[in-house]
């Protein structure tokens, strides 16, 4: 299907063209049902990420941004989750309805994913060595010598330093930047399509966090694969990403390029995000911030989500929930007023 | 001696040292080390103003904060309040600058008594300091507080358990300025909260400073929202203030590489521009039980020699760069200016 060298056999799966949805989630639904009710946590979301290419997905707490890619993982426990409906499409192939083991096989080697706490992550009681071996061993079918060959050249590509030795170390004998490393590499072992990683810079401070984020996007640029970055951060979306997908209550309300959604918000909560952050490049008198708390997902208001914190709300958006609508090309936004705040923002 | 004037400085720290000992062993302990966590660190906060403390993670911060309180106590140095030490305080003396100078915890969740009522965890410290607020005005008081903060006066019969984290935080507010203090210690106040909702804390900060003139330690990490807030910045590093002067001079012309290397760390937020400097350390901080010989910044930085390895460098203001700072070769240097990106 495509001219695109790949770095390692595709197998069954097809090749995906620049410009084509290597990962793509339509109009996914995913509900929590707890005895005290069911939660919508995901309400109707679609994202596609292209290989090569930075998605972020950005939202605060509670916002749903991960559930999605705790779907594509099949990190979703069930009960109390259940996805209700939608797609989720890798290469072109339905995911939720391929048989578990074609799943499986997705999941361990077209997908990988990094947490924001990469102590969890990793098991404690075998070295950081054995645990990225066993990937070459099991998948590849690499005996044990050259498997731990492969992880000690691993290990030094993603920065740590006397990588050969610290093979035989174990995870909490490593700093928190040199965790997310080691998560780093056990993800990229295999030569993923696509690495979603969420809040993989939270934990960390300033000074690590950036050697992380320009790892990670240097690894994207020579591995060809697509990113999929869940934070709460705007100003490390502003920094790597292309596009945006914003998410609240469940939705994404504004989809766009960074710099036309960050310079031109379609949507009053991404304008209110930026007007809530001062910016480190000169003193601002006071910030702006948007009223009021995100809405109890067990408890969604009737019309649009946004609505009670919206200094454009009108009688409209308290009885008729928008839908993501196109703005122009390339861009979306769920208001009623998007062109309203446009010309606000 | 107390200075009933109110001339100088509210709190004037000088050599405050705290080393923790690491031990070994469950039945006979013996110290193995030191963790150095604040190092002989000194500065003055004057009436009014506000001083944000800046580090990374295990810099001191935050031990620092319960210092200044005497909420654990000095290995060495000492903090004086109104020109009296601290450290040499009667418990009775204590309290009595405990009423004065007041904390507030980052974590909302965990800083409130989840037994207790809204309006009782605000009204308990008119209980210690019965002066500061008649018994008979204490109920009317409360609510006062709650509405100030941005609650409701009805919220007070409520408990912790009911609120969300921002609102948690503005009960904790409304708790530390029941007694009305003259110095608000904020360790990492606004850092747990979602963006939409630290905006508003720190809005609410900023009009009650206004209304009441305290003085404030603000302790963040979060270098945007330390800008927004502070006169002055003091930078941590391994236990020590590395540089410390008027937040405009740190932020356009820190001559300490940490610091030029911790601001050019922070991503802009407009994707339109780019930073002309990047600054990208190695490595991680070293564990400050084994903090390395000379300056505890040398083994990450770029400038560092065999000067750096032998002697430790004194915070002072070496080539007439307007503020101190901690490093053998400061020199100023413009780490946040920008260029606009093509598009």
């Amino acid at each position: 299907m495509s001219e695109l060298p790949t770095t390692h056999d595709t197998g069954a799966w097809s090749l995906p063209r620049r410009g084509e949805p290597v990962l793509s989630v339509r109009d996914l639904h995913v509900e929590f049902r707890t005895r005290r009710g069911t939660l919508q946590a995901v309400r109707g979301v679609s994202w596609d990420v292209e290989p090569g290419e930075t998605l972020a997905i950005l939202g605060e707490s509670g916002s749903g941004k991960s559930v999605s890619a705790q779907a594509v993982m099949g990190l979703i426990d069930s009960p109390p989750g259940h996805i209700t409906s939608g797609s989720i499409h890798f290469r072109g192939r339905d995911l939720l309805g391929a048989p578990e083991v074609e799943q499986r096989r997705v999941r361990a080697e077209g997908v990988s994913i990094i947490f924001q706490d990469a102590l969890t992550a990793l098991n404690p009681v075998f070295t950081v060595g054995w645990q990225i071996a066993e990937l070459f061993r099991v998948h590849r079918g690499l005996g044990r010598r050259e498997a731990y060959q492969r992880a000690g050249d691993l290990l030094d590509r993603v920065g740590i330093p006397s990588a050969r030795q610290r093979l035989h170390e174990y995870p909490h004998q490593f700093s928190g930047g040199m965790r997310q490393r080691a998560m780093i590499a056990m993800a990229l072992a295999l030569e993923p399509d696509v690495l979603i990683a969420d809040e993989p810079t939270t934990a960390l401070d300033v000074t690590v966090q950036a050697q992380i984020m320009d790892l990670l996007t240097d690894l994207q640029r020579d591995l060809g694969m697509g990113l999929v970055l869940i934070t709460h951060d705007l100003a490390v979306v502003a920094d790597v990403a292309d596009r945006v997908a914003v998410m609240y209550a469940g939705r994404v309300v504004e989809t766009g390029r960074v710099r036309e959604v960050f310079t031109d918000p379609a949507h009053p909560y991404t304008l209110g995000l930026m007007r809530s952050i001062p910016p480190l490049e000169r003193r601002t008198a006071s910030l702006d911030p948007i009223r009021g708390t995100p809405p109890n997902p067990g408890a969604l208001p009737v019309g649009c989500a946004f609505a009670p914190r919206c200094a454009f709300a009108r009688d409209r958006c308290r009885e008729e929930d928008p839908a993501l609508e196109v703005v122009e090309a390339g861009r979306a936004s769920a208001c009623h007023f998007s062109e309203e705040v446009r010309r606000d923002g | 001696m107390a200075d009933p004037s109110g001339a100088g400085p509210l709190l004037s720290v000088r050599g405050l040292t705290k080393h923790f000992p690491l031990t070994r062993g469950v039945v006979f302990q013996r110290t193995i080390g030191h963790v150095r966590a604040v190092d002989g660190i000194d500065f003055d906060l004057d009436p009014g103003e506000t001083l944000g403390l800046v580090g990374e993670s295990g810099c001191g911060k935050s031990t620092a904060a319960r210092l200044l309180l005497r909420l654990i106590e000095p290995t060495s140095g000492e903090v004086r309040y109104r020109g009296e030490d601290l450290t040499g305080m009667s418990p009775r003396e204590l309290r009595q600058m405990r009423r004065n100078v007041q904390i507030i915890f980052q974590d909302p969740y965990a800083s409130l008594d989840p037994r207790m009522t809204v309006g009782s965890i605000i009204a308990e410290g008119w209980e210690i300091h019965p002066e500061v607020m008649p018994r008979g005005r204490r109920k009317e008081e409360v609510g006062n507080l709650l509405e100030r903060v941005g609650l409701e006066r009805a919220h007070a019969d409520r408990f912790p358990h009911q609120f969300s984290g921002g609102q948690r935080q503005r009960i904790g507010i409304a708790r530390a300025l029941a007694l009305r203090p003259e110095v608000l210690i904020l360790d990492e106040p606004v850092s747990a909260l979602d963006v939409s909702v630290q905006a508003q804390v720190i809005n609410l900060l900023e009009e009650l400073q206004a209304e009441y003139g305290f003085a404030a330690v603000f302790i963040a990490h979060d270098l945007s929202v330390v800008r927004h807030i502070s006169d002055r910045v003091a930078v941590m590093y391994l236990g020590k203030i590395v540089e410390i002067g008027d937040s405009e001079a740190i932020y356009e012309r820190p001559t300490h590489p940490y610091t030029q290397a911790l601001l050019s760390a922070v991503p802009s937020a407009d994707p339109t521009v780019e930073r002309t400097t990047r600054i990208r350390l190695e490595g991680d901080v070293p564990s400050p039980a084994s903090p390395p010989s000379g300056c505890s910044f040398r083994t990450r930085c770029w400038k560092a020699d065999e000067r750096c390895a032998a002697e430790e460098p004194e915070l002072v203001d070496r080539g007439g760069h307007g503020h101190p700072s901690a490093c053998h070769y400061a020199e100023p240097a413009d780490v946040l200016g920008v260029r606009r990106l093509g598009s």
